[in-house]
């Protein structure tokens, strides 16, 4: 199918970009074009202007800062995901960037897109929170910066205003003793993910002393399973981590849609989440 | 000595086009002037047209016309139903583009013409519909309740149709086992890679119509009365066809509208289906509820077996709609031996879009029951699966074998295909595995899942089709002509769109003629090239229409024999033909065919009664189908705790008679087992309650992609089928007719010691999960 | 319009475009390069793929305006003197496509994949190739292909 019409800037500097979005309420930032294309396609989306972010040069790289890793809202997937900076600093970052999609679609998509899209059933809004990343944007008023707990406000919906870019986001660096893995349910290779488990862990002599979990596609936004997340702190690595995942469903609100019921997710939360924090334990 | 071309892997002749870009994608193609075509689709499933306003899109830039169904209603005539398959059959008036009623989700509504499809994809969204809704009907249960509502007014049953072998009432009478279960074939979306796209010139008297199409030849007819284009000025072209799978063994709407429009204007016009828009309205596959009972002895012998089917039509009888499930009807007894045998079918109309073939086409339903009862069975009296089938097959010393169902299966030897693939898969070996994760309470379970199936295919003889009310015959026709310079020209009415038909001919006219491989061109698929045909379905090419082509050059052959013998001065019955030449028996003197084509053409010197050119055709028309058979066995792993099912390993070992070209035989079982485990496993097509197609997109209707697939093991073993010369079976839908029940008999198998007796399809791992709770609770 | 300048296949193209004009329609109808196909509209089966400055892309889901400046491979520009690349061979030898609609995409997959890992497991073809459905092989021979095209291009590579 085709798309409708629609305007097409191509600003260089961020400035530009601001004010290009700013002066139409229905121009929409085109960052990879990933997920915005088959919206287009299918005549599910009819922006007024497309403002095309993806020439301008502050919001490429990804950076080391220190005690975090600034990831720029262009950096596509197939650059995360092979970044010495990013697998270093964020690994579960990389790990998930890994799954999003395909090869092709990652040499084109872009993290900060995927994010600013904020659709609940995407791998790396689950990842962000449970990290506590934290979202970076311009706009003509300037900077600010938005807690990933505060960004993802329901379906398809962040915290982005009206004329504000999504420049980048920072992704804490969580240090030693850190273990990760994201679990990714889905029936095809190419499927969304039914439940993903975004899953980081901090062991200490032989049990847990902090976990941080986030839930792909289990409510309106991602979430953190936070009594899981609870029950785990303390607990030995073994029977008794299985328990505590038992709580990872609670206080969700899952979907029900063509590819699972709300029940069975809830269910795939607790398997899943067993998994991913057992298999981040064992991680080196 | 040449080498036999029967029999190598050669490797085809028609990759380097395809490999390099040089397509002939019907979409690929343009004509001055040429136009665009969309079409405006309903997003009711039942409705009342009340009015159509296209005139706001005719004003548009780039539009150069807008039609509604009312606009095209005098004459664009009602779809073919080509297979009225009882007496009383109903068969609805079933308009190319809506004019007072809407019964599906995508049907066309009306369309716009413009010089882009940019421009034309724009104006739709100018038209206005008012609709008034009507109810939908959804499920086939539900509509043959008295108090539904009609998708028709003659009501929502299309037809019934019943078969009955041998003493129904005796065999199930103290029987000491009943089986009884009920399966759902779910409805599929074939999906052949290439969408649909249909080009339609005219020049103002005589019309071209390229189109993705499998059956260039039957189509042409059937648009010729639909249309009232005089057949002789209707041209049918299929170019490069991308994959078919049955879903272009069709007369659609676009094509008779396309034809139309080419006529109303005057100018070429071209249509290109989106994916999204052709899940919508490609017709679909499958779409079944079959109740089964089986009655059988103690031991697992069967005594008798009753299939009763309610087959979903969807909103009308497409070109064979009504035939597909009644192509089951001969095969539900499958390699079984048993005394009696009933099958009931109703053909059941609902607000969905019709069904018609898909890969197998009512045999896969077919062998799916049987297979899956056939493991019910051995459950029932506690006997290994394989134990129970070779207990009531047919033994391969009682063929020929007539079947309880009527049909006589000429060859096959079910005992060492089966042997064969057990001892490929290691089945005693996985069996101890499964044992052992059974006795360990593993949270993934083994499953083996087996499929000893045959099918019936290449359609024919022409004269039984005449029974079965079929609109068309099962013959083929194949033309063969030398060239001047001793190349080969072959022109096939077969119509190939993935087969490699180029290739196999080759080889068969390779060894006929003694020519080189190199030397031999096939041409196939325009009415106005090949004149006669019956196209490509029913895995019947090769076994009728390459059989065509090897009859044809047996009769140059003899053409040349003669030809020979004048200029060599001796008697026919005194030359050999050996490498492309015909020697005289005992001496050096000899003619290469290439020479005598030369003589041909010069036509200076030919013998009383010889015309000039060496060429001929040829039609055959089988006395029989032909029967493949096989034996498939799958291993699943089911993680208990998710209801994933990930395959684990896969062996198939087919017996399809003599083999032309062993690579692309392959190549086919390799597809066909795809897209069986894809039904067993991933696809599915959902309407939600209101009729509204939800896996409209391959975002929801998921098919398996590299990653979800393993690797297949595959052998054969060779039992020549006797109804052609070539000894060949048809092998195009084998592969998928086999693997959809030997996965699920796997998945089964994995869940039988939890009490669990069938899981539905797509054994998706939420279905897999619920079955477990059903049993845990 | 915008005006955009792509090299396709070695060729430089100046046009004028409308911004919604998707790359794989300005290869397809405006610059005849009909190589590449269309099969579906959400990005899923991969037929379109093609190389955009040197990484594959699904063309459907680029725009034009986005490959401005770009440089970009199809199906067509590969080999070179009228001989087919290695991985075209390899397909062809291990009768990995059918109908071959999802061959275009499929071969320049293949190739991409080979960038990161030039001797990939049966395991990495696999997923490398997740973004390219084909509805007739089952994907063994496709597999196998791959495989042997890797092969025969680590050669061509190390032979001087």
């Amino acid at each position: 199918m085709i798309p409708a019409q629609f305007d097409y800037e191509r600003p260089t500097s961020l400035e530009q970009a601001c004010q290009a979005l700013a002066s139409d309420e229905d121009a929409k930032v085109l960052a990879g074009g990933q997920s915005l294309l088959p919206l287009l396609r299918l005549r599910l989306a009819y922006p007024s202007k497309l403002v095309d972010v993806g020439r301008i040069a502050e919001l490429k790289g990804v950076h080391d800062r220190g005690d975090h890793v600034f990831i720029g809202a262009m950096a596509t997937h197939d650059e995360v995901l092979r970044s010495p900076v990013v697998r270093d600093g964020c690994p579960l970052v990389a790990l998930a960037a890994a799954q999003v999609a395909d090869p092709a679609i990652r040499h084109r998509g872009t993290f900060g897109g995927s994010l600013a899209h904020a659709d609940p059933a995407g791998d790396l809004p689950a990842v962000a929170l449970a990290l506590e990343a934290v979202f970076v944007a311009a706009s003509a008023q300037g900077e600010r910066e938005i807690p990933a707990a505060a960004f993802f406000v329901d379906y398809w919906e962040s915290a982005l205003r009206q004329g504000e870019i999504l420049t980048g986001v920072k992704v804490p660096k969580l240090g030693a003793g850190w273990g990760f893995h994201y679990e990714k349910f889905h029936r095809t290779a190419q499927a969304w993910a039914i439940v993903g488990v975004a899953a980081a862990v901090r062991r200490s002599n032989g049990s847990i002393a902090e976990a941080r979990i986030g839930l792909t596609n289990m409510g309106a936004t991602p979430v953190r399973a936070r009594a899981t997340e609870a029950a785990l702190q303390g607990v030995e690595l073994g029977d008794q981590v299985r328990q505590a995942c038992e709580e990872a469903a609670a206080d969700t609100s899952p979907p029900a849609d063509l590819h699972a019921q709300p029940d069975y997710r809830r269910h795939l939360a607790r398997v899943l989440t067993h998994r991913a924090v057992r298999t981040a334990t064992a991680s080196p | 000595m040449t080498v036999q071309e029967v029999g190598q892997p050669r490797r085809r002749k028609e990759d380097a086009k395809l490999l390099t870009g040089r397509t002939q994608w019907t979409d690929n193609l343009s004509r001055p002037g040429m136009l665009h075509v969309t079409f405006l689709r309903s997003p009711m499933a039942h409705a009342r047209i009340t009015g159509v306003d296209v005139s706001g899109a005719r004003g548009l830039p780039g539009v150069v016309a807008a039609f509604s169904g009312q606009d095209l209603a005098a004459e664009q005539g009602s779809l073919p139903c080509a297979w009225p398959v009882t007496e009383d059959i109903v068969i609805p008036d079933h308009p190319p583009m809506a004019v007072s009623e809407v019964r599906y989700v995508g049907e066309a509504v009306a369309c716009v013409i413009a010089v882009d499809r940019y421009r034309a994809a724009d104006a739709l969204e100018a038209i206005e519909v008012d609709y008034e809704p009507l109810p939908a009907v959804v499920d086939m249960t539900q509509a043959l309740s008295a108090d539904s509502p009609k998708v028709h007014e003659t009501g929502n049953k299309a037809y019934e149709m019943t078969a009955d072998f041998g003493d129904i009432e005796a065999a199930f009478r103290d029987a000491p086992v009943v089986v009884d279960r009920t399966f759902v074939q779910q409805r599929l979306i074939p999906t052949a890679m290439e969408p649909r796209a249909i080009l339609a010139d005219t020049d103002g008297e005589s019309f071209t119509l390229w189109s993705s199409t499998q059956i260039p030849h039957v189509l042409r007819v059937m648009l010729a009365v639909v249309t009232g284009i005089p057949e002789h000025k209707l041209r049918v072209i299929a170019p490069d066809v991308g994959g078919g799978f049955g879903s272009k063994l069709q007369v659609t709407a676009e094509e008779v509208l396309c034809l139309l429009l080419a006529r109303k204007l005057g100018r070429p016009v071209k249509w290109t289906e989106s994916r999204s828009e052709g899940n919508l309205t490609v017709h679909h596959g499958r779409d079944q509820i079959q109740h089964v009972r089986l009655a059988a002895e103690a031991d697992g012998r069967i005594r008798g077996l009753q299939v009763s089917l309610l087959a979903d039509m969807g909103a009308y009888l497409m070109l064979l709609t009504p035939g597909i499930p009644l192509l089951g009807a001969s095969m539900c007894n499958a390699i079984y031996k048993m005394d009696a045998y009933q099958f009931n079918c109703t053909g059941v109309f609902t607000t969905k879009m019709p069904t018609d073939a898909y890969r197998g086409a009512g045999r896969p339903e077919a062998t799916f029951l049987i297979e899956r009862m056939m493991d019910e069975l051995a459950a029932a009296v506690n006997v290994d699966p394989i134990e129970v089938r070779r207990r009531n097959w047919i033994r391969h010393e009682e063929f020929p074998y007539a079947t309880i169902s009527g049909l006589t299966y000429d060859s096959g030897n079910y005992e060492a295909a089966t042997d064969r693939a057990l001892s490929l898969f290691g089945y005693d070996k996985l069996r101890a595995e499964q044992a052992d994760r059974r006795d360990r309470g593993d949270p993934v379970q083994l499953g083996i899942g087996v499929s000893t199936y045959t099918e019936m295919c290449g359609l024919a003889p022409s004269r039984w089709l005449a029974d079965a009310n079929f609109g068309a015959g099962g013959w083929e026709h194949g033309s063969v002509r030398m060239l001047p310079t001793g190349k080969v020209e072959v022109i096939t009415g077969t119509s190939p769109h993935g087969q490699g038909h180029v290739t196999s001919w080759s080889q068969i006219v390779a060894d006929a003629l003694g020519v080189p491989f190199e030397d031999v061109t096939v041409l196939h698929g325009d009415t106005a090239i090949a004149h006669k045909g019956m196209d490509t379905y029913g895995s019947r090419s090769l076994v009728i229409g390459g059989v065509a082509v090897l009859k044809a050059c047996e009769k140059v052959k003899e053409k040349a024999r003669k030809l020979a013998a004048y200029v060599l001065e001796c008697s026919p019955d005194d030359l050999e033909f050996e490498a492309g030449a015909f020697k005289v028996r005992g001496t050096d003197s000899s003619k290469t065919i290439q020479e005598l084509a030369y003589a041909t053409f010069t036509a200076h010197d030919l013998p009383e009664g010889v015309e000039p050119n060496l060429d001929s055709d040829a039609t055959f028309d089988p006395d029989n189908y032909s029967f493949p058979h096989g034996t498939h066995l799958c291993a699943v792993e089911v993680d208990t705790e998710t209801g994933m099912v990930k395959l684990r390993s896969y062996v198939a070992v087919d017996d399809i008679g003599k083999v032309v070209n062993p690579l692309i035989v392959e190549g086919q079982v390799h597809g066909g087992i795809a897209q069986g485990i894809a039904q067993a496993l991933f696809e599915e097509a959902t309407y939600d309650a209101e009729g509204n197609l939800l896996t409209t997109t391959m975002a929801d209707y998921l098919l398996p992609s590299a990653a979800d697939l393993p690797m297949f093991t595959l052998d054969r073993t060779e039992t020549p089928a006797t109804s052609n010369p070539l000894g060949a079976k048809g092998v195009g839908e084998a592969g998928t007719i086999a693997s959809t029940p030997a996965v699920v008999n796997a998945v089964v198998d994995a869940l039988r010691p939890y009490g669990i007796e069938d899981v539905r399809m797509p054994c998706t791992p939420e279905r897999v999960w619920r079955a477990l709770e059903g049993v845990r609770r | 319009m915008p005006r955009i300048t792509v090299t396709v296949d070695g060729i430089t193209y100046e046009e004028e475009v409308e911004p919604r004009l998707l790359l794989v329609h300005l290869l397809r109808e405006r610059l005849g390069k009909t190589g590449t196909p269309v099969g579906c509209d959400t990005s899923n089966c991969g037929a379109c793929t093609v190389m955009l400055d040197g990484k594959s892309v699904k063309s459907c889901s680029v725009l034009a305006v986005q490959a401005d400046g770009g440089d970009v491979v199809t199906i067509e520009g590969l080999g070179a003197a009228g001989e087919m690349h290695p991985m075209q061979r390899a397909f062809h030898e291990e009768h990995a496509l059918q109908c071959g609609y999802c061959t275009p995409g499929m071969v320049m997959a293949a190739i991409d994949l080979l960038r990161e890992d030039p001797e990939p497991s049966e395991e990495t073809i696999r997923q490398g190739l997740e973004g390219n459905l084909c509805r007739c092989t089952g994907y063994c021979n496709i597999v196998r292909a791959v495989r042997k095209g890797a092969q025969e291009m680590g050669q061509a590579v190390s032979t001087p």
